[in-house]
């Protein structure tokens, strides 16, 4: 991709050695997920930070790189899982076969949204992406027989799975997590095919100046429309992730907090960096499990860190810590 | 069904939309203004509600707790612009939203501390205890009077900005900011004033709510997104928007409750979502500035 952000000038990336490697992000990323349930405390938030990593990172397309500030990012995150745990619980389809028709559903909603939301510029896009994920979290409450309303959907434990013939045990926290892994390293690989091609050259192009987009000739909305609509989908494959993970599905998960949290998470990793998003997710989880130690009022010092960020850090962790050791914007 | 039946329903939904219109007010003249949508504008509402709550039992007035926490929380509101917006201006336009929400977040925790995270009921005034006989049904006292004073409070408030020379400053503002600067107006200090004004609309919309809803620490991510439904319909900067969407969304939402209850919440997103579809901008809104 040879995009060039906020007019700098960017090297062409090397072809050989340390440059080369800097430039597979996908299996950079791969690999430090590899080892990250040995890095952190506990493997439930190495499951977390994968799940909530994957989602984020999806949000990112939308935010980061388009630019689009969405509050209802969390409409598709909970329809991925809530799709999944329908699929399997109710209709007796087995795990691989109901992610995909789960994330394929997400997608049409993310779609039904998105024809209503893309239509609106700037602010209001944010303030109509908040609503019409309220809608979704209401509809979901009052589908009671469907969704299992407050008490959030149960009874689709998916406890083995055999791959190729070999019975793994789903329960056991590695395999889950190395299982799970292999999801959002679909994901990743993905994610980074939409920004390598034209496309993604167009959406950076509407985040910089959407009138001169326009004015080149590209579809300005039917690329928001397309990019709410992947964007949409990726969250919603963490869903699935999630349904599959703990066998429930709360109905917080549609929460307006669940959305903000999302954005919190983009904000604290860094948008507009390939990894960011799991930055993100892994230090607002891991300061979640640390202040929640010691007093149940975590939230009020994530909410000063998060202001502290907006106001010092707009580029979060990883997109500081980028521009520090000044690797490239490509190579993001 | 009853005709009598249906009038009082409407009248309910007035009730209803009239503390949507306050709050929706407050947000939609602080995005006129300054250019600010304010994600903590629910989570000062519910402030508003517990101020009011918490100076009316140690006055042991209903009335000096209405009067007086509105104007506490105004002012709380101008130190939030004073010490943390005003640094973002020309920044992105996404970062004050960003940051209020941020701030929303430290804002309902610190109720949940002080007050605790269960409901507190919040006890109507005694004069306003009852119901009246409206001749075709009986209508409750309080909901009549949240009727009377906030069409006292929006006739006060368009008065200031049509008729007086604070309201043309403010009216020029919205404008051409830069143009008032040049004409010696301190502009700095007119959104300082607005974005106080803005918050003690939230507030008193938190405290004329608190009989009628329960108070607690979440009550305002509800209000927020109400409030933001009500304003995406009326035209976001529009007045005139706020007051014919808050007062629609108010009555649907009574009268789908008479019909189909279980549809009551859906109703108003139903609407926005008809609304964007016709008319992007929202009703009133002016074409080009959001839409």
């Amino acid at each position: 991709m040879t995009l060039r952000s906020s007019g700098e000038a960017v090297a062409k990336p090397a072809s050989s050695g340390l440059g080369w490697l800097l430039d597979q992000r996908v299996l950079l990323s791969i690999a430090v997920l590899a080892l990250l349930p040995w890095l952190l405390p506990s493997k439930a938030l190495a499951v977390n930070v994968l799940i909530y990593g994957v989602v984020v990172m999806g949000y990112n397309l939308l935010f980061g790189y388009t630019g689009l500030l969405s509050f209802g990012q969390a409409a598709f995150f909970g329809a991925g899982a809530y799709f999944t745990g329908i699929a399997i619980g109710r209709y007796g389809i087995p795990w691989f076969a109901a992610v995909p028709i789960a994330v394929l559903l997400s997608t049409c909603l993310a779609a039904a949204i998105g024809i209503v939301s893309t239509r609106t510029r700037g602010i209001y896009f944010s303030m109509v992406t908040l609503a019409l994920a309220q809608l979704v979290y209401y509809v979901a409450l009052q589908a009671a027989s469907f969704t299992g309303g407050e008490n959030g959907l149960r009874g689709f434990t998916v406890d083995r799975i055999s791959l190729f013939g070999l019975q793994v045990n789903f329960l056991d926290p590695v395999n889950k997590y190395y299982v799970l892994m292999a999801f959002a390293a679909l994901a990743m690989w993905f994610q980074s095919r939409i920004l390598n091609s034209p496309f993604g050259a167009v959406i950076e192009a509407i985040r910089e100046n959407e009138q001169r987009a326009r004015a080149c000739g590209y579809d300005v909305e039917r690329s928001k429309l397309v990019v709410f609509m992947l964007s949409g989908a990726i969250s919603s494959l963490g869903g699935c992730m999630l349904a599959l993970h703990l066998s429930i599905v709360p109905l917080d998960i549609l929460h307006y907090q669940t959305s903000g949290m999302i954005v919190m998470m983009v904000l604290l990793g860094g948008a507009r960096s390939f990894f960011g998003p799991f930055v993100g997710a892994a230090s607002f989880l891991i300061l979640e499990d640390v202040i929640s130690l010691w007093t149940p009022h975590w939230q009020i010092f994530v909410g000063a860190i998060f202001v502290l960020f907006v106001l010092f850090l707009p580029k979060g962790i990883w997109g500081t810590l980028l521009d520090a050791l000044g690797v490239g914007k490509v190579r993001r | 069904m009853d005709l009598s039946l249906i009038i009082m329903q409407l009248l309910s939904g007035i009730a209803l939309g009239a503390v949507l219109v306050i709050t929706a007010l407050g947000l939609t003249i602080v995005f006129g203004m300054l250019g600010v949508v304010n994600f903590a504008h629910g989570a000062l509402f519910m402030i508003g509600a517990y101020a009011g709550l918490y100076l009316a039992s140690l006055t042991g007035s209903f009335w000096w707790g209405l009067l007086l926490a509105p104007i506490l929380i105004g002012a709380f509101g101008m130190l939030i612009e004073f010490v943390l917006i005003r640094r973002l201006y020309g920044r992105s336009i996404d970062d004050p939203l960003l940051l209020t929400f941020g701030l929303s977040y430290i804002l309902v925790e610190g109720v949940r501390i002080v007050f605790g995270s269960d409901g507190i009921p919040f006890p109507t005034p005694p004069q306003l205890i009852g119901v009246l006989d409206l001749g075709i049904g009986f209508f409750p006292r309080y909901r009549l009077f949240v009727i009377v004073l906030v069409a006292v409070v929006l006739l006060v408030l368009w008065l200031t900005l049509e008729k007086t020379r604070v309201g043309l400053i403010v009216r020029a503002g919205a404008r051409d900011p830069t143009i008032m600067q040049v004409l010696g107006v301190d502009i700095g200090r007119v959104w300082l004033a607005i974005f106080g004004l803005g918050v003690g609309l939230a507030a008193l919309g938190g405290v004329l709510a608190g009989p009628m809803r329960s108070v607690n620490p979440e009550m305002g991510s509800l209000v927020l997104a109400e409030a933001f439904v009500v304003t995406v319909i009326g035209g976001l900067g529009s007045i005139v928007g706020a007051v014919v969407a808050g007062l629609m969304v108010g009555v649907s939402i009574s009268m789908v409750a008479l019909f189909a209850p279980e549809m009551a919440t859906i109703v108003m997103f139903a609407l926005m979502a008809v609304v964007l579809l016709i008319r992007p901008q929202g009703l009133f809104g002016v074409r080009g500035r959001t839409a």
